[in-house]
């Protein structure tokens, strides 16, 4: 059953058309790759999907809600990480937990026992009464991420999570997200770093605000004769 | 909602620069404006060139010095020297008795003195000049007592509501005003636009929170601490300076509380079209913070300015808050007479607050 299902989907800013004519479903539990040049429609796509910006015409079902009509059910479902570092710098570790866990109504008790939950994945439970800015990037990116699932959402959307950060830390990223994917939620993610990509069960590029492949990245390198992803995502973009 | 309230608290409690702008700038404003900024005139130093020295001048002399508006100066010796003391700044007044002052006032029933003020601060020589000649025609009643005389007319006047001329009844309620706007329009304008700047309104936005919860949550600690900043300039200026409170209290803190409000949505208006901290910051100094110091008639007269600046400074919140502060505190009036000017400021806040609910929205789209 998909869990996200986009029709038509058209969004215009005057006369300038950021995305032209999206259709693309993805599955629950699945991990989903959305790739573009910059000025491709991407950020417009997902600010869409979170109900951040409206569409212009067509359809879009999140978590089975329509996001144009039903965006608070949407919201409740959905978990989101911004490519900027968004949590508070100058509260504790603790206290961001506590704070966002508290916008998504968890009861304390919950708020508690997640926190440890999912500090305990990071191995970070000694930094929790840290102030955040404080800490190495790489670190408050895990949090981050652990932040959007904390109130254990169907869908998290990850928009360039790994952005400025080393290379170690980007392979246990994409642990914590497989982790997070086997749990069953669906992770719908762009990103810049081609060999990320490879990890997705399937990905979308985007080009002009039009989705111009999308298949899984075994399918994709056949189809573009290419060793890998990135030479499909040159191939796509020089044309 | 609560836990956001909380969240603001730990911004502002761990950043030391808000707690200075929060805590330390209004009990420094107050003390500035009651005890350095006086338009009062005490102890001008004054010469005295006595052509007579008889009892008729020294009297008047000895009343003047005792009067504690002015200090003798070094002596003068002459007319020709008036312009050179004027210039070294060390007398602010010079007065001149002519000579046989006394025996004038016998025979001839007048004498004249003559009194020069140095006018390079005109308010300074204004006030002086006005003073002596209180003081001399003072003088010359007790000098007629006794005396059956012809008629003379008596002018009787009477300060009302400030008998002393105090300035800090002036400066007092634009301290207020001042403080109230800076405070909560500023901060919350630059503790949106943080949120902006950093990236986490994205994520507020996403969550399950509406828009007006958001603002809410980011508003409401500062209608608090706005609120005891108020209480603060209150008791500062009531126990140190002695600022009276003749009206009602609770009517001059609710109407504190609809000032708040007004600012905040202000500030919520100012966050929306600035783009960063520092945008918020620049704005709400130069847009705020100068008309309200310059047009609300906090230092200079309405009805002294120029027309087209009398009406802009209509436009002026702060404008309406004096009027209201000065009328409660000073004046002790009740609601009655000040429900325009509440009206015109909780017509303000609506503005405002409609203002910036469509700006969002806009953003939002």
């Amino acid at each position: 059953m998909p869990i996200i299902e986009v029709e038509n989907l058209v969004k215009k800013f005057g006369s300038f058309v950021a995305n032209d004519n999206l259709t693309f479903s993805v599955e629950a539990g699945e991990i989903y790759g959305f790739l573009g040049a910059n000025g491709a429609g991407k950020t417009t796509a997902m600010k869409i999907l979170c109900g951040l910006s409206s569409p212009t015409s067509g359809k879009v079902m999140v978590a089975g809600y329509d996001v144009a009509k039903q965006s608070e059910m949407v919201k409740q479902r959905i978990g989101y990480m911004s490519q900027r570092f968004s949590l508070f710098e100058d509260l504790s570790v603790w206290e961001n937990f506590q704070f966002f866990g508290g916008i998504y109504g968890l009861s304390k008790a919950k708020i508690k026992e997640r926190t440890s939950e999912l500090l305990g994945r990071l191995g970070l439970e000694s930094e929790k009464n840290q102030i955040l800015g404080s800490l190495p990037l790489g670190w408050k990116q895990k949090l981050a991420f652990s932040v959007s699932i904390i109130h254990q959402p169907s869908i998290v959307f990850l928009d360039e999570p790994t952005g400025g950060v080393d290379p170690i830390t980007r392979r246990q990223f994409w642990e914590i997200i497989y982790e997070t994917a086997s749990q069953g939620i669906t992770v719908f993610v762009t990103t810049h770093y081609m060999d990320e990509a490879e990890y997705c069960q399937r990905v979308s590029i985007m080009a002009d605000g039009r989705i111009v492949a999308l298949d899984t990245p075994a399918n994709l390198k056949a189809k573009y004769n290419a060793a890998n992803i990135e030479e499909v995502f040159l191939k796509i973009a020089r044309n | 909602m609560r836990g956001f309230i909380i969240k603001e608290f730990y911004h502002i409690f761990r950043d030391i620069r808000s707690m200075v702008v929060l805590f330390g700038m209004p009990v420094i404003q107050v003390l500035l404006f009651g005890f350095a900024l006086s338009t009062e005139v005490k102890n001008a130093p004054v010469a005295i060139i006595d052509h007579s020295n008889d009892q008729v001048t020294r009297a008047i002399t000895s009343k003047l010095l005792s009067s504690g508006f002015f200090i003798l100066a070094d002596q003068v010796p002459g007319e020709d020297h008036i312009e050179e003391v004027f210039r070294h700044g060390k007398v602010k007044e010079v007065i001149i008795f002519e000579s046989d002052f006394a025996t004038k006032l016998e025979k001839d029933r007048q004498a004249g003195i003559q009194v020069i003020a140095d006018a390079s601060d005109p308010n300074t020589a204004n006030l002086l000049v006005s003073y002596t000649s209180a003081i001399v025609s003072d003088y010359q009643q007790e000098y007629l007592k006794g005396m059956s005389l012809p008629v003379t007319v008596k002018t009787e006047t009477q300060m009302m509501y400030n008998p002393a001329l105090k300035s800090i009844f002036m400066f007092v309620p634009g301290v207020i005003t001042i403080l109230l706007m800076l405070i909560t329009a500023m901060m919350t304008s630059i503790s949106i636009a943080k949120e902006n700047e950093m990236g986490t309104m994205e994520i507020l936005l996403v969550s399950p929170m509406r828009p007006i919860q958001i603002i809410a949550g980011k508003v409401l600690p500062y209608v608090l601490l706005a609120f005891v900043n108020a209480l603060i300039i209150l008791l500062l200026s009531y126990f140190v300076l002695g600022m009276p409170v003749k009206g009602n209290l609770l009517l001059l803190l609710a109407e504190s509380l609809l000032f708040i409000v007004m600012a905040l949505s202000l500030g919520i208006f100012i966050s929306t079209v600035s783009k960063s901290q520092q945008m918020a910051m620049m704005l709400s100094m130069f847009a705020l913070m100068l008309p309200t110091i310059l047009l609300s008639g906090f230092i200079f007269p309405i009805e002294n300015m120029p027309l087209p600046l009398q009406v802009i400074s209509n436009l002026m919140p702060p404008r309406w808050f004096i009027i209201i502060v000065k009328s409660i505190m000073i004046k002790g009036l009740g609601f009655h007479y000040i429900w325009k000017e509440t009206l015109i400021i909780a017509g303000m806040a609506l503005f405002f607050i409609a203002l910036s609910i469509k700006k969002f929205k806009v953003r939002l789209g």
